[in-house]
């Protein structure tokens, strides 16, 4: 995890592409505009620390998602709290907060940078992107929120505060998921609708935990004072902890499940690496045919167990390439192999991804899953190049395959799958 | 598919072990003891809610401890498999808000709610221990804080004020000082006479005292206390926002418990469709001699026994059940017609046989969580000699894990039917356990596992009824008692 090679480097250099420059861009503008409308002058500057290091310490207990996203629950509700908290309880009386925008700014990203040092001592990634984002999303709401109240002082009835800050979190939340979908949608060659609405789905639970934490954040900061808002973290803790193991299990869960595809190949079943590159060159399908996150994830354990069948045939199929034997034994082995998935009891859409792999696109008595579609084009075109990257290979067997479309293969998913092939190679799929 | 199913639970290889389920199950064979503790915390809970003066209790004091009281149940009916799992759950939270907000005596009669459940299938008798003990741990958590000084906020008008409308934090403002000491230590206690009162319960019952032993807290420990702490934290967060927003403030916690819960819930089904998986893996194994079925999990059950009898470390002891599950897995890299061969075998086959240690970990290596494990896959053939494959490591060069499952492999196999003979009785594999300590086998682990046999017995294999049309094999790599026969070269 720590070492990255000179290719992994440029690949990440590569992956800094326009979208990211203007996040980027607008986050160094507000820093920098930020701390120098801040350092002359800090208004109350032990709340203005209190509140840096909950900050901080939010950043440092960052959370990887399922999805190879991040976040920072903890962080974004110390810095929405942060704009939002008009009076804080200081020795006994209560102190009125204006804090100025540009200084809720510069105190989140001063805090954000502090606890993402430890980060970068320990060689993980920075994670500028993810951070850039929070950013500019607390930078709207403490903007839009102190506009407001200079206008219009918070009413003295909790309910009303309570729905403008209801408003506030929800609006960070928003501004935050769609400048992550944009980036997603650039890094994963996916469709920006499909993306955000992978975002909300993914997110909007500890979005809307956090802003509630950040709204408890603020009424309590009325009462007990600035030394006890550490307490307020607790429930942020739990889910902390409970997403933590969450993320974990996925990430142990698919590694099994790559082991398990793994199983045919050193049996000498299949080609070495042709599960995996099978599978990558169908999520790659999927994403360019618009499927939704959670569909993908079935693609892709059905795309990296899709010869688990063979393991049942007592002698290998020469080189493994299922594209070549007969249609009776073909769909032999996608049943087994779908027996074998079932019995795991858990992926039932896997299995019958697994199952319909060989049935024909048309003349069938039903037509097969978008899923099982692909992985059947994705397979066969492997089988066919055997992972090379010759061009003229790839094109003749591209168009093999599209002299089979009117029965058998599904010509969007093909169309895409040259697509995607003219990416190749296959790293940056 | 139904006994599919039954084998998968019995391979509960990690803690999600539901510890009030041991009431549930034994619930009808309590021990006489066991029946007298329950009736003393009983009674201890009754004391000390009739003790209560009554008469005095202001509308204020009925209302909080209703919403409370609602709270507390709402966090008992919902069990998490965070909170299943260690009986860890949210409802502290509104028993410690009680603390700070109605007085130790309310804490008690909202812990008492707990008698109220309505979660089903839990006995009455469970029903009323675990009201008791909330009530007591409660009432402990309560005299705790107002010991230590910390400041009852029983004011009449919060309330009534709230929900008017009027902002109280002028003079509530700073009531907090100083009360986040008394209130850690109330905590603390809350904590600590919950677990204390749940575990002596535990060990009075000999069913209990094995679940206990099978839960495996282990890793996740960090982040259990985590937990804990979190849901004290939310005690205090509803004590401190309710002169604020009043009831509201119970209500507003339950965003955040609810999201922690989904996340559980997904961590749960992850969790036992991971193993399921395991399982399939094993399964998969097994597709290539029907003899073999249940081999791989009986010897993950063996290592198992092996692990608690030397007593090793509950999350070590996950770790060589899951490397005793896996550990032929690289038999899938040898071909299906050397490993069914009838006949001696060519040095070439036998090569072929003795890679499979280093196949099975070529399969599982990228497995992040397996880490100790995959020393127990790719050395359970080492012997003590030095005379194993695949490194010919000898004595303390083996690793722990592989002379652990080296000895549950040899006795599933000797004593688990086989198509070229019938098992062999326990007492006669144990003597041929004992003949090849020293020589094949750790005499440590040896006598671990005879020690383990006579404590838990061993589960014999009813021997395995062929379909017919399986091809069998006529001799096993693991089983001592008939090695494999290779071609001698002239």
């Amino acid at each position: 995890m720590t070492g990255r090679t000179p290719e992994q480097r440029w690949l990440a250099w590569q992956s800094v592409d326009s979208g990211r420059l203007m996040l980027f861009g607008v986050a160094s503008a507000l820093v920098v505009v930020g701390l120098a409308g801040t350092a002359p002058h800090v208004r109350y500057p032990d709340i203005a620390i209190a509140f840096g290091l909950f900050i901080a310490f939010g950043e440092l207990l960052r959370l990887s998602l399922p999805g190879g996203r991040e976040g920072a629950p903890i962080a974004m509700t110390a810095a929405f709290a942060y704009a939002m908290a008009v009076k804080v309880a200081h020795d006994d009386k209560v102190l009125y907060l204006h804090t100025p925008i540009l200084q809720v700014i510069a105190v989140t990203a001063v805090g954000m940078s502090l606890g993402a040092l430890p980060h970068i001592a320990a060689g993980r990634q920075a994670g500028l992107t993810a951070m850039s984002a929070r950013l500019v999303s607390v930078a709207c709401v403490a903007t839009v929120f102190r506009t407001i109240v200079r206008a219009e002082p918070l009413a003295a009835h909790w309910v009303a505060d309570l729905a403008v800050m209801a408003v506030m979190v929800a609006l960070g939340w928003l501004i935050e998921t769609l400048i992550c979908a944009i980036i997603r949608a650039d890094d994963l060659r996916a469709r920006y609708v499909v993306t955000l609405s992978d975002e909300l789905a993914v997110q909007w639970r500890l979005g809307l935990a956090s802003g509630m934490s950040a709204i408890i954040t603020v009424f309590g900061a009325e009462v007990m004072g600035i030394a006890e808002l550490a307490v307020f973290a607790g429930p942020l803790l739990v889910i902390q902890f409970a997403f933590r193991r969450y993320a974990s299990i996925r990430a142990t869960y698919l590694q099994t499940v790559r082991a398990l595809a793994q199983v045919t190949e050193v049996g000498g079943y299949v080609e070495t690496g042709h599960s995996l590159r099978v599978t990558r060159l169908a999520l790659a399908v999927g994403r360019e045919l618009g499927m939704p996150e959670t569909d993908l994830l079935d693609l892709e354990y059905a795309a990296l167990m899709h010869d688990i069948g063979q393991l049942s045939l007592v002698e290998p199929i020469p080189g493994g390439a299922t594209v070549l034997v007969p249609h009776a034994d073909a769909h032999r082995i996608a049943d087994l192999g779908a027996e074998v998935i079932r019995r795991t009891g858990l992926l039932d859409t896997v299995a019958d991804l697994v199952r319909c792999q060989w049935l024909p696109y048309h003349g069938g008595h039903r037509e097969p899953p978008l899923g099982s579609r692909i992985i059947r084009a994705a397979n066969a075109l492997d089988d066919l190049v055997v992972g090379s990257a010759d061009r003229d290979r790839i094109t003749a067997a591209l168009a093999r395959l599209r002299a089979d479309t009117a029965s058998e293969y599904d010509p969007e998913v093909i169309e895409a799958l040259a697509v995607v092939a003219d990416r190749l190679p296959v790293s940056r799929l | 598919m139904e006994s599919d199913a039954d084998r998968l639970d019995g391979v509960t290889l990690s803690g999600v072990n539901d510890r009030h389920k041991v009431g549930e199950e034994n619930m009808g064979r309590l021990s006489w003891i066991t029946w007298l503790y329950i009736a003393a915390i009983v009674a201890a809970a009754a004391a000390i809610l009739s003790l209560a003066p009554t008469g005095s209790r202001s509308l204020d004091f009925w209302v909080t401890y209703a919403v409370l009281a609602l709270l507390f149940l709402i966090c008992e009916s919902t069990p998490t498999a965070l909170a299943r799992q260690s009986s860890w759950s949210p409802s502290s939270a509104a028993t410690l808000a009680a603390v700070v907000l109605i007085g130790s005596t309310g804490a008690a009669m909202v812990g008492a709610v707990a008698v109220l459940s309505v979660r089903r299938r839990v006995p009455a008798a469970e029903r009323l221990f675990n009201g008791a003990m909330y009530a007591v741990a409660g009432y402990a958590a309560g005299l705790t804080y107002a010991t230590l000084g910390g400041r009852p906020m029983m004011a009449t008008s919060h309330l009534l004020g709230a929900l008017s409308g009027t902002a109280f934090h002028l003079h509530v403002s700073g009531m907090f000082a100083g009360m986040l000491e008394p209130f850690a230590a109330a905590a603390v206690v809350h904590v600590l006479v919950n677990h204390g009162l749940l575990w002596a319960m535990l060990m009075l019952d000999r069913h209990g005292r094995a679940a206990a032993q099978r839960t495996t807290p282990g890793s996740s420990l960090p982040g259990l206390l985590a937990c804990d702490l979190g849901f004290a934290a939310l005690g205090l967060v509803i004590a401190a926002l309710w002169p604020v927003i009043g009831p509201f403030a119970a209500a507003i916690v339950l965003v955040p418990l609810f999201v922690a819960r989904w996340a559980m819930g997904q961590f749960a089904e992850q969790q036992r469709a991971h193993q399921a998986t395991l399982a399939a893996l094993c399964q998969a194994v097994e597709t290539k001699d029907y003899y073999t079925r249940g081999h791989s999990e009986r010897v993950s059950r063996g290592a198992g026994m092996i692990a608690r009898q030397i007593g090793m470390r509950s999350d070590r002891a996950e770790a060589v059940r899951f490397a005793g599950m896996l550990h032929d897995v690289g038999k899938l890299g040898v071909p299906t017609r050397v490993l069914q061969k009838d006949g001696p075998l060519t040095e070439e086959e036998f090569a072929a046989i003795q890679l499979h240690p280093m196949r099975g970990l070529e399969i599982v290596r990228e497995i992040g969580f397996l880490n100790e494990a995959l020393t127990g896959i790719m050395h359970h053939h080492e012997r003590m000699d030095g005379r194993g494959y695949p490194m010919g490591f000898a004595a303390d060069e083996i690793p722990e894990f592989a002379r652990i499952i080296a000895v549950a492999d040899a006795f599933d196999s000797m004593t688990s039917t086989r198509a070229y003979r019938k098992a062999v009785r326990i007492a006669d594999a144990v003597a041929e356990l004992r003949k090849g300590a020293g020589s094949q086998f750790d005499p440590k682990i040896v006598d671990a596992f005879i020690g383990a046999l006579d404590r838990e017995g061993w589960h014999m294999q009813e021997p395995a009824r062929p379909r017919g049309d399986e091809i069998f094999t006529s001799q096993d790599h693991d089983d001592p008692t008939s090695p494999l026969r290779v071609v001698e070269v002239v």
